[in-house]
Order: C-alpha cells, then sequence, then structure tokens
C-alpha cells in the first residue's frame, strides 16, 4: 500500500537539498544511496511517533508477555519485580480445560467467537442494505444518512446506558412493548441477566456497529463508474440484477477491509459489554475482554490475566494471518 | 450530488423494499434517541414504573439535578482535557510519520508500518495491564503518579489513537500527488515547509477525519477510564455510573447526563461528517 511510488522521489527530494547548499557535490556523487543524502531527516520526522510506540505499546507488550510467565497477585504489585517466576504455569492453567479456569476461559472463547460471528454478519447485511438503498438519489437521502450515522457518533456508554435502561426487567421499553403491548411473553423476560443476555449484547453491538459498515460501504459506492449500471440497464438488466451483477461485485475489496477491522473491533469490545452488565458479565454473555478483565482486576491475578491476553493476542494474529492470506490470493493481479 | 444511476426508474418492488428498509433501519438506529430524550425529561416515579412512549408529567429538573447529584462538570472538564490532549498529540505526531512513511525512502520503513498496523489490532486489555504496572513502578521509584493522573490517562489514549491516525494519514498522503510538494521544493522550499504550506493544506478532510475519530474514540472510552483515573480525573465514561445509588437509579437523570455528553461529539461529528467520509474515503477504501 505504501512502497508503491516512492523510488523516484526520494531521488528528487535529495537533489533539491543538496542543490541548496552547494549544488557540485550532488553531481559529483550521483550515486549515494538515498537515505544519506535525504540525511536524517525521514528518522527525525519520525522520532516522536516512535518514542511513543515504544513507550505505549513496544515496552508494554514485553513487560505483558514477561508479567504472563510470572506469578503476579496483589501481594506483589508494589513491587511486581520481584515476582516469583512461574514458568509457563498460567499457560498451563489457561489452557487447562478440564479445571475451572481453564473450562471458563474455553466458554467465554466460544461465546466470543458466537457473538463475533452474529454481530459482525449482521452489521454488514444492514450496512449493505443501507448503502445500496441509498446509493440513488431521493427526496429525504440526506437525512437519512444522517440518521444512520447518529448510533455511530453517540459516546459508547451514553448510548449503551440508554439501551440497559431499555433492557430493564420493570420500566424498560423492550419489556414494555414485548409484553404489554404485543402480548408476545407471558411475562416480562430479564434480558441482562440469564441468557438472554447475549441476544441483548448482540442487538447492541450491532446498533453500534452497522453504521460504521454502512459509512465504508457508501464511500464505496461513489467509486463504481455510473456507465457500468448504465451500459447494463441498456442491455436490458433490472435493478435487482444490476446490484447482483455490479454492486456486490465491486464492493469485494473494501468488503475484505471492512470485514477484518469489524471482526478486531467486535472481537476485542470491551466497552459494550462493561456498560451493558458492569464488572463481570452473566455466564451467556461473558465475552473474552471481560473476562480477562475480571481474572486481572477483579481477582487480582496479573499473571494470569496476562497470559491470557497472550493467547488471545496470538489467535488474534493467527486468524488475520489466515485471513490476509485467502484474501489477497483473491485478487492477485488486481491490486498493489 | 450523484445522478439517477439507469434511464429506467427502478420497479415498484425494490421501491417497496427500499422503503422498508429504509424505515426499518431508522427506527433502530433512532430509538435508543428517542427514549433518552423522552425520559430525561419525566419525574423519577413516572421512569422508574411502566415505560411510557409519550411523556405525562414533563420537567427539565433533571437537567438541573444531573449536575448535583455527581460532579458532572467536573468529569466534563477532564473529559475534555484528556480526550483534547490526545487528540491533538496523536495527530501533530501522526502528520510527521505520515509525511515520512509517505514521501521518503529509508531503512526500516517496512518495520515500521508493520509494526502501527498490527498494534492496531491488539485488544486494549492487553495494554492495560502492563501500563498499569509501569505506571505503579514510575509512581514509587520516581513520586511521579501517572497512575491516576491525566497526563497517565492521555498516554495510554495514544495506544488506540496513534496507529489509527498514522495509518490512516499514510493512506491519504499517498493520494495526494507528491508532484505538488516536490515542485513546492523545487521552488525553494524545505521539506518541512512543504509539509506544512502543501502537503497538509491538502490532506485537511484527513487530518479532519483522524482528529474526529481520535476525539470520538477518547470520548467514549471506559476500559482504561474505570482503571486508571480517581475521584479528581474521572472522565465522563466512569462518572456516568454515578447516578445508579444504592436505594435509586435515577434513570431520568442518567439519560440527560447523556444527552448532554452526547451533544459535543454528536454535533461535531454531523458538522465535520463530510470530512469524515472523504478521509476513510481516500485512507482506507482504496
Amino acid at each position: 500500500m505504501t512502497a508503491t511510488v516512492t523510488p523516484s522521489s526520494g531521488h528528487k527530494t535529495g537533489d533539491v537539498e543538496k542543490t541548496d547548499n552547494g549544488g557540485a557535490r550532488g553531481r559529483r556523487f550521483p550515486r549515494i544511496p538515498d537515505r544519506i543524502r535525504q540525511g536524517g531527516l525521514p528518522y527525525l520526522l519520525l522520532l516522536p511517533a516512535v518514542v511513543l510506540e515504544l513507550l505505549v505499546h513496544i515496552i508494554p507488550m514485553v513487560i505483558g508477555i514477561w508479567v504472563s510467565f510470572r506469578q503476579l497477585t496483589q501481594f506483589f504489585i508494589r513491587n511486581w519485580g520481584n515476582s516469583p517466576s512461574a514458568g509457563f504455569d498460567n499457560y498451563k492453567v489457561a489452557i487447562d480445560f478440564d479445571a475451572p479456569i481453564g473450562q471458563a476461559l474455553l466458554h467465554s472463547f466460544l461465546v466470543t467467537c458466537a457473538f463475533t460471528v452474529l454481530s459482525v454478519g449482521l452489521s454488514w447485511l444492514l450496512g449493505v442494505a443501507a448503502a445500496i438503498m441509498l446509493q440513488e438519489n431521493f427526496r429525504g437521502r440526506s437525512i437519512l444518512r444522517t440518521i444512520f450515522l447518529v448510533p455511530y457518533a453517540l459516546p459508547v456508554y451514553a448510548a449503551v446506558i440508554t439501551w440497559a435502561f431499555m433492557f430493564q426487567h420493570d420500566n424498560g421499553v423492550i419489556n414494555h412493548v414485548l409484553h404489554d403491548q404485543l402480548g408476545l411473553t407471558d411475562k416480562p423476560s430479564f434480558w441482562l441477566i440469564g441468557n438472554n443476555s447475549f441476544i441483548a449484547l448482540v442487538i447492541v453491538s450491532l446498533w453500534k456497529s452497522w453504521p460504521f459498515a454502512f459509512l465504508m460501504l457508501m464511500a464505496a459506492l461513489q467509486n463504481i463508474p455510473r456507465d457500468l449500471y448504465e451500459a447494463a440497464s441498456i442491455d436490458g438488466a433490472g435493478i435487482w440484477q444490476q446490484i447482483r451483477k455490479i454492486t456486490l461485485p465491486s464492493l469485494r475489496p473494501v468488503n475484505q477491509v471492512l470485514v477484518l477491522v469489524l471482526f478486531l473491533w467486535t472481537f476485542n469490545d470491551f466497552n459494550t459489554p462493561y456498560v451493558l452488565f458492569g464488572k463481570s458479565a452473566p455466564e451467556a454473555a461473558d465475552l473474552i475482554s471481560i473476562h480477562i478483565y475480571q481474572s486481572s482486576f477483579v481477582t487480582w491475578n496479573f499473571g494470569s490475566g496476562s497470559a491470557m491476553s497472550v493467547l488471545l493476542l496470538l489467535f488474534l494474529l493467527l486468524v488475520t494471518a489466515v485471513y490476509l492470506l485467502i484474501t489477497s490470493r483473491g485478487r492477485k493481479g488486481t491490486d498493489v | 450530488m450523484s445522478s439517477p444511476r439507469s434511464p429506467m426508474a427502478p420497479p415498484q418492488s425494490f421501491l417497496w423494499t427500499r422503503r422498508v428498509v429504509l424505515t426499518v433501519l431508522a427506527v433502530f438506529a433512532l430509538l435508543p434517541v428517542y427514549v433518552m430524550v423522552s425520559s430525561s425529561l419525566k419525574p423519577l416515579q413516572d421512569v422508574s414504573g411502566k415505560f411510557q412512549w409519550i411523556p405525562t408529567n414533563l420537567t427539565i429538573r433533571p437537567y438541573f439535578d444531573i449536575w448535583k447529584t455527581v460532579p458532572l462538570a467536573k468529569y466534563f472538564v477532564n473529559s475534555l482535557i484528556v480526550a483534547g490532549a490526545a487528540t491533538v498529540l496523536s495527530v501533530v505526531i501522526a502528520v510527521f510519520a505520515a509525511y515520512a512513511v509517505s514521501r521518503y525512502k529509508f531503512r526500516g520503513k517496512r518495520t515500521f508500518t508493520i509494526t502501527v498496523l498490527s498494534t492496531q489490532m491488539f485488544p486494549g486489555i492487553l495494554f492495560l495491564l502492563p501500563l498499569f504496572l509501569i505506571f505503579v513502578n514510575i509512581g514509587n521509584s520516581t513520586g511521579i503518579e501517572l497512575y491516576g493522573s491525566r497526563a497517565g490517562l492521555i498516554l495510554t489514549y495514544l495506544t488506540f489513537s496513534l496507529p489509527f491516525s498514522i495509518w490512516m494519514l499514510i493512506g491519504y498522503f499517498d493520494s495526494i500527488p507528491r508532484e505538488l510538494d516536490e515542485a513546492a521544493m523545487v521552488d525553494g522550499c524545505g521539506p518541512i515547509r512543504a509539509l506544512f504550506q502543501v502537503v497538509v493544506p491538502a490532506a485537511v478532510p484527513g487530518i479532519v477525519a483522524v482528529a474526529v475519530y481520535a476525539f470520538m474514540t477518547a470520548w467514549g472510552e471506559v476500559l482504561f477510564a474505570s482503571v486508571m483515573t480517581d475521584d479528581q480525573t474521572r472522565t465522563l465514561a466512569v462518572g456516568l455510573q454515578g447516578y445508579a445509588t444504592q436505594n435509586d437509579v435515577y434513570w431520568n437523570q442518567i439519560m440527560a447526563a447523556s444527552l448532554v455528553v452526547s451533544v459535543p461529539v454528536v454535533v461535531g461529528f454531523l458538522l465535520l461528517q463530510r470530512y469524515l467520509v472523504a478521509g476513510l474515503t481516500a485512507g482506507a477504501v482504496k
């Protein structure tokens, strides 16, 4: 993506700089490598970013991996450098699916997978539907576009807390509609505890993330050349056929980025379950991020929590690598 | 903006599908907003009982009470400072870094971009534990209390805003023809002047998009805010929980406060959404 257009430009910039302070040298040594002629400028520009990346990403990650091999409980927090070594114990415990901790981790991993597949799939579906329906110009189009973006713009906690209110047992709008107004349920349901909590979580997550899919797909639809539709229409293709044969295939490159991004965001989402359920989620909606948070900051076992984080990270890396491999093979030749 | 795409009028089946789909989606998108607004205008006993679609006893009391039940103004200021500083820092730093990556060839470039790209996918929880430990350590050894401070929170917010900003801006800068800044340099500009006089002005939509995104995520962030703040530095994300007391949950005040904290970002977003779409298009949808 980034390295496509560089070769010639570095050269030219170098020339210009040199002519500024004594043009002769540039001509006398025409084959000096780019990076010397540019001097340290790119590195200087990069310096603040590198320092901060080290500070907020690289060093914490190294420490996180180190901690995952330690017995770091609340007794050692003040002096965590001296916590006793745990070898691979934290990992062994985490993946021992017969024991309680491993079992709970596996359960929350599976819940997260199911949740992610549902939420991402439905978000994509709603996003595509909305983008296609709004592709053409008609009265009310721009108002609808604004309305659809509202869930994206609202701060997560304000929106999710409103959903928590809507899902309340006694005074929530959901039970009011389902039970009092439509009579669909015998008695008002509990939405934030028990098995229904999974449904509640998916609905809130879907509500929050489909507008992003819509936004991306809408942008992508603007890039489809109009002549394609005109040609198809002259050949007698109806609008449904145009959607199937032109619109959907043209979205493929964007879909690939979009699905990956949605997957990573949804899989790692902490804010939604935390605001909806609090520090510990009901078993049916025990997402992995909350689960790790709980084993680290509620039961104060940082070593175990770190080991789970590292396992999660390895899983995400694996999925992303496989995904990128599959999608890049699909578009070999068409893309850079 | 866009012309009708086909010379033929769409068939009835399409028009009806469109009406139904768009109506359902609009209701879905706006339902919480309606609940938020209408419930914020009800007295406490009305939000505690059965839900009413139309408020019977309209009141604006909750909008006055929210500032007293919880020190909302203080949280508001904290959120503004933290989100604002995180936004400015990540945008400025990302502009320099993205310019270097987009315009120069140098050793380590690939490593840098891959690192930035990959950190974007890591879960926040992964950085939370170690950053917490680092802050504790720095506090113990130097006396500088990062844990619980605004500066500490700002720093942690860079974990998600910085990689996103760099990644988006590289894409955006790449879409600006390099002949533009090369011409400026031929005219005698240094590279830094070319950046500020040519590239940055041409990249305004991308920069605004990145800034909006960084501000919005920092304003809505819950995880770091709930672990890394104390009474003095609490942000809105955590402060809103204060309306649920042992005896009562002040749902009308929660809804009023939610609306108040949403207004700045929603207004900002709607004003700048044009840029956001343009920024996303150039940066990500290529």
